[in-house]
């Protein structure tokens, strides 16, 4: 552990460390006129270290572009790599971990074994196992709910616990697609101040799908607003923002600043058009 | 408690409707004894009793009413008539003995049991395969729904015949038709239930590049749970169904087909009542065995209870 990343802050100097890179990347769903252009002609490098948000109204792309990222999807044309190789070459290698906008907890197994789930599937060793669970539940705050089973926990905390089932196993890379997107405000709120100390806790790149302009703006080093049909990519900002980023942050001029060209991009976009 | 007293209304009203059953289908049979008997019975000759309606008949006839529960073989024999069947055939005679129901009971549960292993094995077999290659569901499924469609009064004595010109007779040909009737339900139940995981959590595993196996074993096998066991419950009843029919055309000297076999071949009513409530309570149990593993198995698994 100590060794990988040692070598990756090496790595960092040299190459610019480009996690993603996509090169006019098209996705087209299905053909003739029935045909659905999802992605078109995206053009997009995420660095090391980056927490990058897509924005966008529904059917922009944004979802499905994560998903090409993690070969859940394959690309109809263009280039994509992640970590330098082919996203399906990346995903055998388990080079990144998936937070789903539904927790999707197993509830025949308890929040423990939820977590082992991927580390059994990848041949950790018992011991291991143990110590990765409780290692990802404090970074969670969810230590002490190992034992209990999904439908005891709150949806906040059931979505903490997929966090770090996402993050038990060594994946530099986090996709989170609207993993927040069904929870009320406050409890929003409070993930979203966790994710960004886990974050920095962590060192990992993370890539967040969202509809919030708030949350885009309060995560993120580089926002990627959207726009529909055919999904691309509109505009990418990169944010001013300090790494510390108290709650409060939100009622500053810088913050409302960004917020404000997010939403002019979205409204350029036809992000607005429904 | 007061689903309790609700429930023994129902009972009490079944069993109040059955015994006022009685009435009607016995009148003829407790006249023609009084006429024999030397009785006053209107009308006089069984000739006319026979075209004239039971009610009438009963209306004529009160004083035979209360006879109607006592007949030695009768129609319809009165729900205390089958009870104390039960309590001779059970309690009172020794398990050895030809006349126990317990005997007859146990020939006919080893073939059930043996019947809903073969049914339940096959059956999961079958599930699998269907959900893991397109040509098994395409080619598979079709004649286990045909299969269904066959009446197993029909099929079964070809089964035995068949199994009998290759030397097997005995247990396993009542089995296997046990297993015929107790195979499908499980092949549905779990084609269903190991379909039952949703995209997000195939696409999990996806993500984890789990393989075919660990799919199966961590993620579509638990999911099934639930299903398998309502199929089981099906299926075990179904069982002893096919047991019990596949005791019929041997003309089985043991077993509970046997025993309704013997009791229409004598016109012994209350024996054939006797044999079916047999079934009855022993499918009864089965099928509450199942819902007690159901409920430890699914408790131990996190579901709430």
């Amino acid at each position: 552990m100590q060794m990988t990343s040692q070598v990756d802050s090496t790595t960092d100097h040299h190459a610019a460390a480009t996690v993603i890179e996509a090169r006019d990347l098209n996705l087209v769903f299905g053909s003739g006129d029935a045909s659905v252009h999802a992605l078109k002609d995206i053009n997009l490098n995420i660095n090391k270290g980056d927490f990058v948000s897509f924005i966008g109204p529904s059917g922009c792309g944004k979802t499905t572009f994560l998903r090409c990222i993690a070969a859940l999807e394959t690309p109809t044309g263009g280039s994509l790599m992640v970590n330098g190789m082919t996203p399906e070459q990346a995903r055998q290698n388990r080079a990144y971990g998936y937070v789903f906008q539904a927790a999707g907890l197993y509830p025949w197994r308890t929040i423990a074994k939820n977590i082992k789930l991927p580390l059994e599937i990848m041949g950790y060793s018992k011991a291991e196992q143990d110590k990765r669970v409780a290692e990802v539940l404090e970074l969670v705050e969810l230590s002490g709910f190992g034992g209990k089973f999904p439908w005891q926990l709150s949806g906040g905390m059931q979505q903490r616990a997929s966090i770090a089932r996402a993050l038990a196993f060594d994946a530099d890379l986090l996709l989170m697609d609207e993993p927040f997107g069904a929870l009320d405000e406050i409890v929003r709120d409070h993930l979203n101040e966790q994710l960004l100390k886990l974050w920095a806790r962590t060192n990992k790149t993370i890539g967040f799908v969202t509809h919030s302009i708030p949350e885009a703006v309060y995560l993120s080093t580089k926002i990627v607003v959207m726009s529909p049909r055919p999904g691309r990519i509109h505009e990418v900002i990169d944010s001013t923002l300090p790494k510390e980023r108290p709650l409060d942050i939100r009622d500053t001029p810088e913050f409302i600043e960004i917020a404000h060209r997010v939403r002019e991009g979205l409204r350029a976009g036809h992000g607005y058009d429904e | 408690m007061r689903s309790l007293v609700a429930v023994l209304t129902v009972v009490a009203g079944i069993v109040g409707i059955w015994y006022l059953a009685c009435v009607p289908m016995n009148i003829k049979g407790v006249l023609d004894a009084a006429e024999r008997a030397g009785e006053q019975v209107q009308p006089m000759t069984a000739k006319e009793r026979r075209d004239a309606s039971a009610f009438g008949l009963v209306a004529k006839n009160g004083f035979a009413i209360s006879r109607v529960w006592s007949v030695e073989r009768p129609r319809l024999p009165a729900p205390h008539q089958v009870a104390v069947e039960l309590w001779k055939t059970t309690v009172l005679k020794k398990v050895t003995s030809k006349r126990s129901l317990i005997y007859h009971g146990y020939v006919t549960l080893s073939a059930t049991l043996m019947g809903f292993g073969i049914g339940t094995v096959l059956g999961i077999a079958l599930a699998v395969g269907i959900v893991h290659s397109k040509v098994m569901d395409m080619s598979v499924m079709p004649w286990a729904i045909v299969s269904q469609t066959i009446p197993i009064i029909a099929l079964a004595p070809m089964i035995i015949v068949v199994l009998y010109s290759i030397g097997v007779q005995g247990l396993l040909p009542k089995a296997i038709i046990a297993a015929y009737l107790s195979f499908f339900p499980v092949v549905v139940g779990m084609v269903k239930g190991l379909r039952s995981p949703d995209h997000m959590q195939l696409d999990l595993m996806k993500t984890y590049n789990a393989s075919g196996n660990q799919v199966f074993w961590k993620l579509r096998l638990p999911s099934s749970m639930p299903y398998l066991f309502a199929s089981l419950k099906i299926g075990i009843a179904a069982s002893l169904v096919g047991a019990i029919v596949g005791e019929l055309p041997t003309g089985a000297v043991a077993g509970l087909g046997a025993r309704l076999l013997a009791g229409s071949y004598y016109g012994q009513t209350v024996q054939i009542w006797s044999a079916l409530f047999g079934a009855a309570i022993l499918a009864a149990v089965l099928v509450a065995l199942l819902g007690l593993i159901e409920r430890v198995l699914l408790g131990r698994m996190g579901v709430k209870s």
